[in-house]
């Protein structure tokens, strides 16, 4: 079986970060937002993997994978704890409804 | 404890005593210790002057113990008369020795003791003629040295016990001469309101003995001062004493301008004193009286440097007096040398500096030219002009003349003969026919001060200050009881208002005829012949000295113009003897002339009466014995140096001063003419006023333009306002205009060209600077304002726009990076 090359992971990263963004920019329901943030998070992380196997830069690439997931699941319980005040105000999650920063 | 420090820590004390209690009194009404109605501030006052005398008298007579007595007996006279004869010879030779360092004033200068060292057989006479040190060093410039000294010899100690005790009489005087003052609203009775009504003020009892404390302090530190510098320093404290005593009642016009008269005719004299002084600094180098040892160097004072060790002034051999000089000399006779130069004293600058310093004895002392002060200075309260303007402060000046005595060429001394003989007639003159009681005493007193300044001037150093104290008795006790009839009066000053109040009070008639009496000069005629000598009150003795000192000067310098300082002094103690028995006879004897004056006139309280008592009785016999007496003897023992006997082989000028058996030949006829002109005076006024025999109206009619000219000072007054006040007051004026006319056009353009200015740099202020501050600041809002609706709100859009920025980012990267 012929090996993959960094390009096919770069592809797959590629494809979900914009699955990611897309996400974000089209969920109207924050736990939607969130998982486009997840989908976002990983496909950098694919990237950051796929460059520490294909070039010298070595482990580099690896530790800020495990940074990066440490980062997500933080922010992963700081946003649901917003999301959950933000229903508790609004009696909703839809984050059209939370404009009252607007200027 | 040598001689010199127990003197110095009692006069100190005495000096000092009175500066504690007038801080005391200045502030006793503001730190609430007195309260205005209080008689603390006086009694105060009275105890420390009091104190002061005690100091003083045990100062005395612990120097006359230590001194066993020696100058208290007329002997010491016999080496000065032996000095006149064989002259050249060393008599007075100052040694200056070290005394062990004093922890009062460390490294100052050490405590120096001349030694009367005589040459001649009295070989336990080994005290010092005088005692001097330093206090203080104010400052140090270089070789200017400022320091604060004492000096102490017979002098200093007769002038401090009489000058506290008569300043005690005069506090115990006060208090109840100035009982008016006690109140919380003192009507001045002088000083006229519009609308008739009278000034109204709290009175002034605490401040009134404020100001006579400063004085006595001032006047003791002027007479214990051991330079010249600080002999200055207190007299003009004693100058601002009494600027504030005349000024006392500073509400009436005439005590205001009085003290300004007095303050400023002083400055015309000091203005001399200060070119003295800087005469002196400059060529001798040294304001000290007396030689001291400073670090184991001799520094020489001042009457060594001019007069050596023998009394003799070192002048060089020159065809003129212009261009000799003066060699100065140490205490061993020895010129001094700056390198290979002798150090030397211009003979005219030498002229000059005593001039200069004789010029601020003529303005304190109220000579002629500057005498116009002293009567207008009797605005002032009564004790003010016995204590200030008779007894010490006007006495300053003759005791500087005595003091700096050494210092005068023969030329001043014959400046100060003349300068005292014109005063002593002038004054005398204007006293006949002056009808306030005080200014009669005030003329009086000039004329007396002029007798000692001729005494002075004629080469009787003792003599003059030995009338100088006796007058002190007598003149103060005299104020005193005028004093005491013008309080008894209620203020009534005028003697064509009195008379016949011997029978109201006599306590003050018959001490002031003491006071008369004494200064009157009279004797009982053939007393001299029947006891050994006269017997007379003190004012005989020490005119008689006087009289005779200039008699045996005029002796001796056969000159007419010289003969006119034995005949005025003469003619003027007859003039005395006239006006102080009118005086007398118009105040106490006769019919009352004014009976609401009369009716209402009363003998005053027992604190006012005693002191009188007490100075007549010293007034009386202060002088006992004359020139073999106790007083006489006592200052004539600081008499510095033998100057007859220097002077009369003088160089430059062909002045001879008489030695005193010149005087005592001369004395019996001098005495003689002098008593009958005093008789002659005292009875022309006896038949005047007394018996009536002419009518002195009559005389005053005949004599019309002399009284006038008399009545008018001499026209003294006209003649410094037309030539000083007018012309100071014209330029005055005229400076008035040129500041209105010029100085003020040139003033007002100036500002209105400003306020133009200032508004034409408001309207570029507020277009332009203000203009492109807003503009900015508008800019920046309204930018603020157009970006705001990028901020929506909308989670979404933003990150659309991220992902849009993104990638639009990256394109222009991608194509305008190079490959």
């Amino acid at each position: 079986m012929e090996p993959v090359g960094l390009n096919a992971f770069l592809m797959v990263g590629a494809i979900m970060f914009v699955c990611g963004i897309v996400c974000m920019a089209i969920k109207r329901n924050a736990i939607g937002v969130l998982m486009g943030v997840e989908l976002v998070l990983n496909g950098a992380n694919l990237n950051f993997v796929a460059f520490a196997r294909y070039t010298p830069f070595g482990l580099d690439g690896q530790i800020f994978a495990l940074f990066v997931i440490v980062l997500a699941a933080a922010e992963a319980a700081v946003a649901l704890a917003i999301a959950l005040n933000f229903y508790n105000n609004h009696l909703t999650i839809d984050v059209d409804r939370g404009n009252e920063l607007q200027g | 404890m040598d001689t010199g420090t127990v003197l110095r820590n009692l006069l100190t004390l005495a000096w000092l005593l009175p500066l504690a209690g007038f801080v005391a009194e200045i502030y006793a009404l503001q730190l609430r210790w007195s309260h205005r109605l209080s008689k603390a501030p006086a009694q105060l006052a009275v105890a420390c002057i009091g104190a002061g005398f005690i100091c003083s008298l045990s100062a005395l007579l612990y120097w006359g113990s230590a001194t066993n007595w020696e100058a208290w007996s007329p002997q010491h006279h016999g080496h000065h008369a032996d000095a006149g004869h064989d002259t050249g010879h060393a008599d007075a030779h100052h040694d200056a020795d070290a005394a062990p360092a004093d922890a009062m004033h460390p490294a100052d200068g050490a405590d120096v003791a001349a030694h009367a060292d005589d040459s001649h057989d009295k070989a336990e006479a080994h005290h010092p003629k005088f005692y001097a040190g330093t206090f203080y060093r104010l400052a140090k410039f270089g070789s200017l040295d400022f320091t604060l000294d004492w000096y102490i010899d017979s002098l200093t100690l007769v002038m401090f016990t009489m000058v506290t005790f008569i300043a005690t009489c005069i506090h115990l005087f006060a208090m109840g001469y100035m009982k008016d003052e006690l109140t919380e609203e003192y009507e001045d009775h002088e000083v006229h309101l519009p609308g008739g009504h009278h000034f109204t003020r709290p009175g002034r009892f605490h401040r009134f003995f404020a100001f006579l404390s400063l004085f006595c302090f001032s006047m003791l530190g002027l007479v214990l001062a051991g330079n010249i510098f600080q002999v200055f320093i207190f007299w003009e404290l004693v100058g601002v004493c009494s600027f504030l005593l005349i000024g006392f009642y500073v509400e009436r016009h005439s005590a205001s301008t009085a003290a300004n008269k007095a303050f400023i005719m002083n400055r015309v004299g000091d203005f001399g004193f200060l070119i003295g002084l800087m005469i002196l600094i400059t060529s001798l180098g040294t304001f000290r009286f007396f030689d001291s040892v400073e670090n184991g160097v001799e520094q020489t004072g001042l009457f060594t440097l001019v007069r050596g060790n023998d009394g003799q002034l070192d002048v060089s051999d020159a065809p003129s007096a212009v261009n000799s000089v003066v060699y100065l000399r140490d205490s061993q006779g020895h010129r001094l040398v700056d390198g290979t130069q002798p150090r030397t004293i211009s003979y005219m600058l030498l002229i000059a500096a005593g001039l200069g310093v004789f010029a601020g004895s003529i303005g304190k002392s109220a000579q002629f030219p500057l005498q116009t002060w002293l009567p207008d200075a009797m605005e002032g309260p009564t004790p003010v002009s016995a204590l200030v303007h008779s007894a010490t402060m006007v006495a300053a000046g003759v005791y500087l003349a005595g003091r700096f005595y050494p210092m005068f060429p023969p030329e001043v001394l014959l400046g100060i003969a003349y300068i005292g003989c014109i005063t002593a007639f002038l004054a005398a003159t204007i006293a006949i026919v002056a009808t306030d009681i005080k200014k009669v005493l005030a003329y009086s007193t000039i004329s007396q001060l002029g007798y000692m300044m001729l005494g002075i001037g004629v080469g009787g150093w003792s003599a003059g200050l030995f009338h100088l104290v006796t007058h002190a008795f007598f003149k103060s006790l005299m104020f005193l009881a005028s004093g005491s009839v013008i309080a008894g009066c209620h203020h009534e000053q005028d003697m064509r208002k009195m008379g016949g109040l011997r029978h109201k009070m006599p306590i003050t008639a018959y001490t002031m005829l003491i006071g008369v009496i004494a200064i009157a000069g009279l004797a009982i005629p053939g007393s001299a012949a029947l006891f050994g000598q006269p017997i007379a009150f003190s004012g005989f003795h020490s005119k008689d000295a006087i009289v005779a000192t200039a008699l045996a000067f005029t002796e001796l310098n056969p000159n007419s113009l010289h003969s006119i300082l034995f005949i005025v002094p003469l003619v003027t103690a007859g003039i005395t003897a006239f006006y102080m028995f009118r005086l007398w006879f118009m105040t106490f004897a006769g019919q009352p002339r004014d009976e609401h004056v009369y009716e209402h006139a009363h003998e005053n309280p027992p604190i006012m009466t005693m002191p009188l008592l007490i100075l007549s009785v010293l007034a009386a016999g202060c002088a006992l014995g004359g020139e073999e007496g106790w007083l006489f003897s006592l200052i004539s023992y600081s008499e510095s140096f033998p100057l007859h006997a220097a002077l009369s082989s003088h160089r430059v000028t062909d002045i001879v001063i008489p030695s005193h058996p010149d005087v005592l030949r001369v004395h019996g006829t001098a005495g003689g003419l002098a008593l009958l002109a005093a008789f002659a005076g005292m009875i022309v006024a006896y038949l005047l006023y007394c018996r009536k025999v002419v009518n002195p109206d009559d005389i005053r009619r005949q004599a019309g333009g002399v009284y006038d000219f008399l009545v008018d000072k001499w026209r003294f007054d006209t003649l410094y306002d037309a030539a000083f006040v007018r012309p100071a007051h014209s330029v005055a004026y005229w400076c008035q205009a040129f500041d209105k006319t010029v100085l003020d056009v040139v003033l007002h353009a100036s500002a209105a060209v400003t306020v133009v200015v200032a508004r034409w740099e408001r309207l570029f202020d507020e277009g332009m600077v203000d203009g492109l501050v807003n503009l900015v600041g508008n800019t920046t809002t309204s930018f603020g304002r157009s970006l705001r609706v990028v901020q929506t709100g909308q989670l979404r859009q933003y990150i659309m726009w991220i992902a849009v920025g993104v990638v639009v980012l990256f394109a222009a990267l991608y194509t305008t990076l190079p490959k």
